[in-house]
């Protein structure tokens, strides 16, 4: 079984249009690696070198991993990830 | 061109003169580009020159978007000193490639400018925009 990865509009040029896809890893850093593996580029529109991208909400389950562990989040087969690009602007 | 009912634009102009001076921001959601349901969001930033939905409750509306076959049709949100036109972080923050990006201004305070955008890769597009019954 693997991780339930929840692609946003804006990202599915990576993934060849799904709006899910499956990745593996321990912790969510682990996963994003996974996903990068499988869909090249994208990892850069999730991280930088400062973790995280700001303007990048990224959920386990119910949860904002910022609210959990951030990139070390521990996750398990059976998660659901989402990302989702937060709404802002000036 | 955006096609809205003079109702949700209403809902709209009352959310933003409310929480004027700091900018409002919601979601309209609907099916085919149709705008239809009215979801007015909380500016987690509550700052006259920011906006920001709150992380946990725009993963709440999403949700329930995608459980209903939504899409956010209309992503609006307002700027309370300068005229309805998308801002250089509108540009760089603006991340759903199908909505209308609504602006409007409360600089005013009788005047309402209510206007429509396309923003994709960096590029803003203006569109016209037609108030129906």
């Amino acid at each position: 079984m693997a991780i339930e990865v929840r692609i946003p509009t804006i990202l599915r040029n990576y993934t060849d249009g799904a709006k899910a896809v499956s990745a593996e890893g321990a912790t969510l850093d682990e996963l994003i690696a996974s996903l990068e593996s499988r869909h090249p580029g994208i990892k850069d529109r999730l991280v930088d070198d400062n973790g995280l991208r700001r303007f990048v909400n990224v959920y386990l389950n119910d949860e904002d991993v910022r609210f959990l562990g951030g990139l070390g989040t521990p996750v398990s087969d059976g998660d659901t990830v989402t990302v989702l690009p937060a709404v802002a602007g000036g | 061109m955006l096609t809205i009912s003079k109702e949700l634009a209403d809902k709209i102009v009352a959310h933003a003169r409310a929480d004027h001076p700091d900018e409002a921001c919601g979601v309209i959601a609907g099916r085919d580009g149709v705008p239809e349901r009215f979801i007015p969001m909380e500016n987690a930033e509550r700052s006259p020159t920011f906006y920001r939905f709150d992380s946990m409750e725009q993963f709440r509306v999403w949700r329930e978007m995608d459980d209903r076959d939504e899409e956010p049709v209309v992503i609006y949100h307002s700027h309370t000193a300068t005229e309805a036109y998308p801002s250089r972080t509108d540009v760089s923050y603006a991340s759903e490639p199908n909505a209308h990006y609504v602006l409007v201004s409360t600089r005013h305070e009788t005047d309402v400018e209510f206007r429509s955008y396309r923003i994709l890769d960096g590029e803003i597009t203006e569109e016209e925009v037609r108030f129906i019954p």
